[in-house]
């Protein structure tokens, strides 16, 4: 419960961040609300040599509407979402799985940035995401790039960000009057779920599955099976399709499978996709 | 007008809530050093080499010791009939038994330093097979203590006549598993020691026993008793789990002396999870018969009890289960039969129930059981069979003498105020309608024992000083309960000096001579009892003084309670106060009274519970959604302080049936050993309570006062449990193990079906 010793450096501005993260490589990690990497530390299942922190850079916690998305500053606390008007008007969906994040302790200091970058399969956020369609601003040497949601998440705990980039933004196609819904199946309200699901119906319909594999994932069969007319049910029977759920100590791969059927069908009639 | 009764706001808290506790990890310490622990990382092996070089060279590092440094003897298990050869090493000797045994201690300046030095010290381990399952360890194949020649610690067995069931009509037979669970206490163990030059050992430590913390010490060490001092600050919680003091504060012990200076250690909450005895622990095969009129007539359980690896208090459970085993029953046959094993997990010990809790989930199954194969109401059959009030005292089969009970009544109040029948329409209801939303009823009643101890009394002292102040010492050990609240008030009662002026002492075993501490629901019949008494004879003393101030008959000299004087009655303005009694008394000594409370036995509180749960027969989430509790633990000193006792019960009763259990691997890892992968239960958990008052004064003690602390864990499990399977009773399932995990419900949800479908 001690962390392994470590450098502690204050960026003062994201080209700061990533002049140490280009200085330190692969040693160095970014540390923004902290709730992902420091319990990790804690357990010494990580021991980064330096610690970037980001966390006052405030210039990168918004949420603003912009044409037809809304832009999300990668350092935005849960609690900030949970209470944005923006999100509330625009993409209930995120600031609802937001407020459903940990404790409120963990709300009040983690970040989207953070636990998108985190990439942990078993998290809320990413799955939204994934359901919603959003893009991902990263800031690196050679400058930004964007990358899609779903081409972001890659292995266990790895995503498509490089060791020396910033996440700075995440951009959400506006949702405005879609359904939706977010299945959260867990023991104690303050838990990782044990299987999640994050569905918007609308124009733009999309599924996210919070740990059902090694990464946040896309429900591509029940998408695919809605778009050919499936009924909820019907199409809920494929949520599990080619899908290696893992084994812990809540839940057999198998009853994984079971639930992320029925969360399926329950979030598809909730945001009535179907 | 009498204080005794009302709801006192604690005189603790505003500390608590301002400037907070001063917990073990609070201590200054100054000069001190930190001592870090090696724990065994294999359940079971041999210590084929040790090598601490590696640490030594770790900054701030000034020693690293094992057990081939220290000449401490291991550790008696303070139980008698427990085998020498399986006492515990205070560091592990050549074998370790359990992962988290501490092997070797690293003393560093700073605290962060140790977490890195202890990674250094080398400990090559030889495997040795491992034991986790107690059948398993039952049968032998693998011994912990092969000088012992068994795994078996404890033997309370007994043979089942084999024409134990032949009058009944009906048998049923269940395996019911009574799961291993973490006390949890929020303040994890923590403590300090430091040798004076004169060669006195002062200790502090998270403890709910000071005085016999320091009698082991001392014993330990062989100092006089005079020499050893033992301090507890603020506790934050021991549910049983912090009576005794642990191999570790004897190692920061003996390493003070050996560097002759502080030394202080706070474990972390990973170390916590494996070092801190845990509870429960048995697997139970109940069998239990009667007539298909409801009427129970024989009851059989056979308790196989993991005592984990080093045998305690642990190995002693059974006993209680044994002797608790009818429970609220008037049941004409009992048999019950025991044995505790050792296995290569965390030793077991006395939480929150101890045995009790164990002995009333299994009674309640078997009723449930009983009901639900003759298929009858299942409150209406424990009705049937409930121990009539007019029979109490009453003995049991299992030879305990219960003081009072009204169990009948108990069970109505609940069932009333929980609207029984509208619960059983509603669920008929639902079971109509064929949702996945099913709602399931379960009821429980219970007796357990509290002060049941043999040395039922506890110490205290009471006296007034000459400023009119009062000063109350107890040999009670407060962590959490109130004790502060609830002595003055006692005190208060007597003396007619006002709560705000009574200083209560405690946990110091240089102010108070002695103690027994705080556990067992002990404390207010004991302990309180003490208060109580000795003010009354404090009274009388001050009494017979001041009638020779006011040159008066003794006999006529009152206490004015509301003044705080005493006068001879009918002439109140001639009057000597508390002051001017006590200033004196200064010459003969002072107004000082030492007592020891002697209870003329145990307690026996009982109550009942109805709780309703909503199973999602889809996913198998099973969700409290009402407890109503009826728990009677006779007269009521203070409802803030008992209602406090019973909401932590409650909720620790409940995160046995729904949520908490240990778990290790098959080669003894554990796996539950953090606060996330371990399901403590939370306030998100839980609805509001629903308490219901009952109060039957038990007549072992002036104050009418049964036990509160354990009740609400004993009642209120069984009845979540019961309603977990009573929400699915009519998919046809009888029996789910807790806790009743979503996976476990689901799991039997899928047998029950594929059971019925090869029908």
């Amino acid at each position: 419960m001690i962390p392994a010793a470590f450098d502690y450096r204050r960026a003062q501005s994201v080209d700061e961040a990533v002049g140490l993260l280009t200085e330190h490589g692969e040693d160095a990690k970014l540390l923004a609300g902290g709730h992902s990497l420091l319990p990790l530390m804690k357990l010494r299942l990580a021991a980064p040599s330096v610690l970037v922190d980001i966390g006052r850079l405030s210039d990168l916690s918004y949420v603003r509407a912009n044409g037809d998305t809304v832009a999300i500053g990668a350092l935005t606390r849960h609690r900030d979402l949970e209470i944005s008007s923006v999100l509330h008007e625009h993409v209930p969906l995120l600031a609802h799985v937001a407020g459903q994040v940990g404790d409120p302790q963990v709300r009040h200091r983690g970040t989207i940035g953070g636990s998108l970058a985190h990439g942990d399969p078993a998290s809320d956020l990413p799955a939204a995401c994934l359901a919603l369609g959003a893009t991902f601003t990263m800031v690196g040497p050679q400058g930004e790039r964007e990358i899609e949601a779903a081409d972001f998440f890659q292995g266990f705990l790895e995503t498509a960000l490089g060791p020396d980039e910033v996440l700075t933004e995440i951009r959400v196609p506006k949702a405005d009057g879609a359904g939706w819904s977010f299945q959260k199946f867990n023991r104690r309200a303050q838990d990782w779920a044990i299987v999640g699901v994050a569905a918007v119906a609308g124009s733009r319909p999309g599924i996210g599955l919070v740990n059902m594999g090694s990464v946040p994932l896309r429900a591509t069969a029940v998408e695919a099976a809605l778009a050919a007319g499936a009924s909820a049910s019907e199409a809920a029977a494929h949520a599990a399709d080619g899908l290696d759920p893992p084994e812990d100590l809540n839940a057999s791969p198998e009853y994984r499978r079971h639930l992320v059927r029925v969360l399926v069908r329950r979030a598809l009639e909730e945001a009535g996709a179907a | 007008m009498s204080i005794l009764g009302n709801r006192v706001l604690r005189r603790e808290d505003p500390k608590f809530l301002t400037t907070g506790g001063v917990y073990g990890d609070d201590l200054p310490g100054v000069g001190a050093l930190w001592a870090t622990f090696v724990r065994s990382t294999m359940a079971h092996a041999r210590i084929v080499a040790l090598d601490a070089g590696g640490a030594l060279d770790r900054p701030g590092v000034v020693a690293v010791y094992t057990a081939a440094d220290l000449d401490l003897p291991p550790v008696p298990a303070g139980m008698p009939g427990i085998p020498e050869s399986m006492f515990r090493p205070v560091l592990a000797q050549d074998v370790v038994r359990f992962v988290g045994e501490p092997v070797a201690v690293v003393l560093t300046e700073e605290r962060y330093q140790g977490e890195d030095a202890a990674e250094a010290v080398f400990v090559d381990y030889e495997p040795l097979p491992t034991v986790v399952d107690p059948e398993t360890a039952l049968a032998g194949g693998t011994l912990l203590f092969p000088d012992h020649g068994t795994n078996v610690a404890t033997d309370f067995r007994e043979p089942l006549d084999e024409h134990f069931f032949d009058d009944c009509e009906v048998v049923v037979r269940q395996r019911v598993i009574n799961q291993r669970v973490a006390p949890c206490p929020l303040e994890v163990r923590s403590g300090m020691a430091s040798w004076g030059a004169d060669g006195r050992l002062t200790q502090w430590l998270s403890t709910q026993a000071p005085h016999s913390a320091k009698d082991a010490l001392a014993g330990l060490f062989a100092l006089a008793a005079d020499q050893v001092r033992v301090i507890a600050p603020d506790v934050g919680g021991g549910f049983g789990a912090k009576i005794g003091p642990y191999p570790e504060d004897l190692v920061v012990a003996w390493s003070a002396r050996a560097q002759g200076r502080p030394v202080r250690w706070t474990e972390t909450r990973s170390e916590s999870m494996l070092g801190l005895v845990h509870g429960r622990g048995q697997i139970q095969d109940i069998a239990i018969g009667g007539n298909r009129d409801g009427q129970v007539l024989a009851y059989r359980i056979d308790v196989l009890q993991d005592a984990g690896a080093y045998p305690a208090v642990g190995a002693y459970l059974p006993m209680l289960t044994k002797l608790m085993a009818p429970g609220t029953y008037a049941i004409p046959k009992v048999s019950a039969s025991a044995c505790a094993v050792v296995t290569n997990t965390t030793s077991i010990g006395a939480y929150r129930g101890a045995g009790r809790p164990e002995a009333t989930a299994a009674i309640e199954r078997a009723m449930d059981l009983f009901a639900a194969e003759i298929g009858a109401d299942p409150a209406q059959v424990r009705r049937q069979n409930l121990v009539s009030k007019d029979f109490f005292p009453y003995t049991t089969a299992t030879g305990f003498t219960y003081d009072i009970g009204d169990y009948m009544g108990a069970l109505d109040l609940a069932l009333e105020a929980s609207d029984y029948a509208g619960l059983r329409a509603e669920q008929a209801r639902r079971r109509a309608e064929g949702g996945p939303c099913q709602m399931g009823i379960g009821v429980s009643t219970y007796v357990e024992i509290t002060n049941g101890l043999p040395d039922a009394g506890e110490f205290a002292v009471v006296e007034v000083l000459p400023t009119g102040t009062a000063r109350v010492y107890t040999g009670s050990s407060p962590h959490g309960q109130g004790h502060v609240t609830a002595w003055s008030m006692l005190a208060s009662e007597q003396l007619g000096i006002p709560m705000e002026d009574i200083e209560v002492v405690a946990n110091d075993t240089d102010l108070v001579a002695s103690g027994g501490g705080t556990m067992g629901s002990r404390s207010l019949q004991a302990g309180g009892l003490a208060v109580h008494e000795a003010s009354m004879t404090l009274v009388d003393e001050a009494r017979q003084l001041a009638a020779e101030l006011l040159e008066a008959n003794p006999d006529d000299v009152v206490l004015d309670k509301i003044e705080g004087r005493f006068h001879v009655a009918g002439t109140p303005a001639v009057a000597r106060s508390w002051a001017e009694v006590a200033s004196a008394a200064e010459e003969r000594g002072g107004l000082r009274v030492e007592h020891k409370s002697s209870p003329s036995g145990p307690t026996f509180p009982f109550g009942a519970h109805v709780a309703v749960v909503e199973v999602d027969t889809e996913t198998g989430q099973a969700r409290l959604r009402r407890l109503v509790a009826v728990d009677d633990a006779g007269t009521i000193l203070n409802p803030l302080l008992a209602e406090g006792q019973r909401h932590g019960g409650l909720a620790q009763g409940v995160a046995q049936a729904l949520l908490e259990e240990v778990r290790y691997d098959a080669d003894g890892n554990p796996v539950t050993s953090n606060l996330a992968d371990y399901a403590m239960i939370s306030a998100t958990e839980l609805p509001s309570f629903e308490l219901v008052s009952m109060a039957t004064p038990t007549p072992v003690n002036a104050l009418g006062a049964k036990g509160i602390g354990e009740s609400g864990t004993i009642g209120s499990t069984p009845a979540v449990q019961s309603a977990v399977v009573d929400a699915v009773a009519h998919l046809g399932v009888r029996h789910i193990d807790m806790p009743a995990s979503p996976q476990r419900v689901w799991q039997v949800l899928q047998d029950s079906a594929s059971h019925k479908g090869s029908e």
